[in-house]
């Protein structure tokens, strides 16, 4: 593990209008959660029995954890596959993959209708083998704090305790191994979970293979949100763009989708569902866009002069980050028909409490990067462009 | 053929024209053609007058005394709808009903004199069925039949009879007429013949099978068949109504009928929440229904709520809509709608609000995109337009 850079605080005011303009839209969901505790999750949301899942799950858990994958396949390229030139944005991923899964996490007790009983997954004794939310449940369950410990050396450095970060630093490597081998295993269980819903999901999406779907979107996203976060935070604190490793890191990032590309339409023929795509009803036009966005980022990310342009990356990781985004929500919500009559729209409130949860996850991201040593100290030398 | 020209046996009778006054005064041939006619008036074919007139006088069959009181006749009236075995196999080839008020022949004294003179004859060996409570109040003057109270009957009937059997809910534990006021102060035979083993057979009526086969047990046997606490047969009332429902399914499963005729009711869901008192209630109902009619006849097949009649305390003591004590498995406190929600389209708030959302996302993107042409970024850049950041993630 070279690490040979700093990681420095960024400093500055944190109440800031932008950060008074997210507290708000905070504030605005706490009020509809209150609503939602007191008199129950029909009165808040527009869940039904066809439709027990709405965005709170498909858009917070699902596609929230896969935004806060930046973490593990950031691990997953330093420490496993060695590139120790990558490190300087492991920090960040690592954070926002804390913050992505705590936030995901919060999502599933909010959606939870016995939520008072959610601490029973610590209680093996309880455990339903049968389920399969369980292994989903438990690798989430250890994966945050598998982050946290993965976290503490930023703590640690801020507040000068060399003794705990030199013997954190001892068994952090077991972490990190965990920490690379839990999302892998959860993130392709959530696709397993829709395999369940057989004929109720719709051909276009519907495949045994969903496990590895998922998986592979987990690293697209991933990949797609570390860039990303660190254009738009270059941008945002004025600082110089991290060029060099982004070029790279884009062409891992074309390849990536390439192959999801490849996998996930081959996949859709082999299953018989690609005639749907022609439907003309709101499946097939959910479709189409999610395969635009898809072909979108292979063209921004592929061509090698590109990769020099923070427009084309910032445009690729987009299209990636919304690529992803709108394929699991096909999975969990628009693919997704429980017959019957049954229709789902979200309600304001839950969009409100959905827009609240990124909301706090940008205020913990300012306040941790200003205040702790997050992102990497910055010199003449690697300014570039 | 005419009701009086049978073409049957008749060398068994006995000697009828030797039974004097006993039949009114009637001969041979005026006996058998009497015979004949009771057995058209019960539809019958005009042959089983012949056996009518046979069981009439010979009496090597069990003897049988039924006498009622407070009670509405059901009791009977459902032991003439048995058809396995039907009633006149029963009461002319296996037992020998020597006295029922409503299925004797004869009337008024002469019914009473042939009572009281095979009671004498059969001391000790016959079968009493009591259907009806017994008033108690005022030595029991309210319910008097040939002069005497049917207190005095009963108890006295009860010295010497074998078995005693309390047909009925009203019998087995007072049942109607000893729901409140209770202005007789009815109660069940058993209470009134305190030391004496009763075999209660509750129902309202009860299913007659229920008592046929008690009846049956105990002469093929001579002993009663196993009883519950409450002294009633466990073969009949061994488990709850509704442990054996067929509506119990809806029941776990939460589906409920609220009203009679709602979407549920027409579904043919679990009563319970009509008042249902099949959890707390202890028969054979829904195994073996009523009329040999299967599962169509019973109240809960019906559509209707059971009542609990078989159970003190409950029937004609609760209300009839009010909800059973679960003795088992309690349900739910929270029960699903009977047409459940389909979800509503979508709302003018949330279009607005999701279109705003991608709109910011997409427009900030476009911001964003365009000024990245112009890296790296310039002095005068300022931190706000980071705010556009949320809606890039949603």
């Amino acid at each position: 593990m070279s690490t040979t850079h700093e990681h420095t605080p960024l400093g500055g005011r944190l109440v800031t209008p932008p950060f008074i303009f997210l507290v708000v839209i905070c504030v605005l969901a706490a009020i509809v959660l209150t609503q939602r505790f007191v008199f129950g999750l029909g009165e808040a949301t527009n869940l039904n029995d066809g439709y027990p899942w709405g965005i709170w799950i498909a858009i917070d858990l699902i596609i929230g954890t896969a935004l806060g994958c930046g973490g593990f396949v950031m691990a997953m390229l330093v420490y496993i596959l060695n590139k120790g030139e990558y490190h300087p944005m492991a920090r960040a991923g690592l954070m926002t993959s804390l913050f992505g899964y705590t936030l995901g996490a919060l999502a599933v007790m909010i959606d939870l209708g016995r939520w008072w009983q959610g601490y029973n997954i610590m209680f093996p004794w309880l455990w339903n083998a049968n389920s399969v939310l369980l292994e989903t449940a438990l690798c989430i369950f250890a994966y945050i704090i598998v982050l946290m410990v993965e976290f503490l050396p930023a703590v640690f450095e801020r507040f000068g305790m060399k003794e705990a970060r030199r013997r954190i630093h001892r068994v952090l490597f077991v972490f990190t191994g965990l920490g690379v081998l839990l999302p892998m295993m959860h993130q392709s269980s959530m696709g397993t979970v829709v395999v369940i819903l057989g004929y109720q999901l719709s051909p276009l999406w519907q495949s045994h293979l969903l496990t590895l779907h998922f998986l592979l979107t987990a690293l697209t996203m991933g990949y797609a949100i570390v860039a990303f976060e660190s254009i738009t935070s270059s941008l945002a604190f004025r600082r110089p763009y991290e060029m060099s490793l982004l070029g790279k890191l884009s062409g891992i990032m074309a390849w990536v989708m390439l192959v999801f590309f490849i996998v996930r339409y081959l996949d859709v023929i082999r299953v018989g569902g690609f005639p749907l795509a022609f439907a003309g009803d709101f499946k097939a036009v959910s479709f189409w866009i999610e395969l635009l966005l898809g072909v979108g980022a292979i063209l921004c990310l592929m061509p090698k002069g590109l990769r020099e342009s923070p427009r084309y990356v910032f445009l690729g990781a987009s299209f990636m980050l919304l690529n992803g985004f709108l394929y699991r929500l096909n999975c969990y919500l628009i693919g997704y028909d429980p017959g019957t009559g049954y229709q789902y729209f979200p309600s304001m409130g839950e969009i409100l409490v959905t827009l609240g949860i990124f909301a706090l996850h940008i205020i913990l991201y300012l306040a941790f990067v200003k205040n702790l040593p997050v992102l990497h100290a910055t010199g003449p030398a690697r300014a570039t462009a | 053929m005419s009701a009086g020209e049978v073409c049957a046996p008749t060398q068994d009778f006995g000697d009828l024209d030797g039974y004097k006054g006993a039949l009114g005064g009637l001969n041979r041939r005026e006996f058998l053609k009497f015979c004949t006619g009771v057995a058209a008036a019960l539809g019958l074919s005009p042959a089983l007058g012949v056996r009518i007139a046979n069981a009439a006088t010979v009496a090597a069959r069990p003897p049988v005394f039924w006498l009622s009181g407070q009670a509405c006749t059901g009791c009977t009236e459902t032991l003439l709808r048995a058809y396995h075995p039907t009633v006149e196999t029963l009461i002319l080839d296996m037992i020998s009903l020597d006295y029922n008020e409503t299925l004797c022949v004869g009337a008024g004294h002469q019914a009473e004199a042939f009572k009281d003179q095979s009671m004498k004859k059969n001391w000790g060996k016959f079968v009493l069925i009591l259907d009806g409570a017994v008033p108690t109040k005022d030595d029991g003057i309210y319910c008097k039949i040939a002069g005497k109270t049917y207190l005095e009957s009963v108890k006295s009937a009860a010295e010497g009879a074998a078995w005693i059997i309390a047909m009925g809910s009203c019998a087995s534990w007072g049942g109607i007429p000893s729901s409140n006021p209770n202005p007789t102060m009815a109660k069940a035979v058993s209470e009134v013949l305190p030391g004496k083993t009763v075999v209660n057979i509750p129902g309202c009526p009860p299913s007659p099978y229920n008592l046929l086969s008690t009846v049956l047990y105990v002469l093929t046997f001579g002993k009663a068949p196993e009883l519950d606490e409450k002294a009633r047969p466990k073969f009949a009332y061994g488990r709850l109504i509704h442990d054996n429902c067929e509506r119990r399914g809806h029941f776990d499963a939460g589906r409920f009928a609220l009203e009679f005729g709602d979407e549920g009711h027409r579904q043919g869901w679990c009563l319970y929440k009509l008042g249902c008192k099949g959890p707390e209630t202890y028969a054979n109902c829904p195994q073996i229904g009523f009329n040999d009619n299967g599962e169509a006849s019973w109240p809960v097949g019906c559509g209707h709520p059971c009542f609990g009649c078989t159970e003190k305390g409950v029937g004609f003591n609760k209300p009839i809509h009010a909800m059973a004590n679960v003795v088992s498995v309690s349900p739910p406190t929270l029960f699903p709608r009977v047409a459940e929600e389909k979800g509503q389209g979508i709302s003018a708030g949330a279009a607005a609000l999701s279109a705003g959302v991608v709109g910011a996302a997409v427009g900030a993107g476009a911001v964003l995109a365009s000024r990245l042409g112009k890296a790296p970024p310039k002095e005068d850049f300022v931190p706000s337009s980071y705010q556009e950041k949320p809606d890039d993630h949603s």
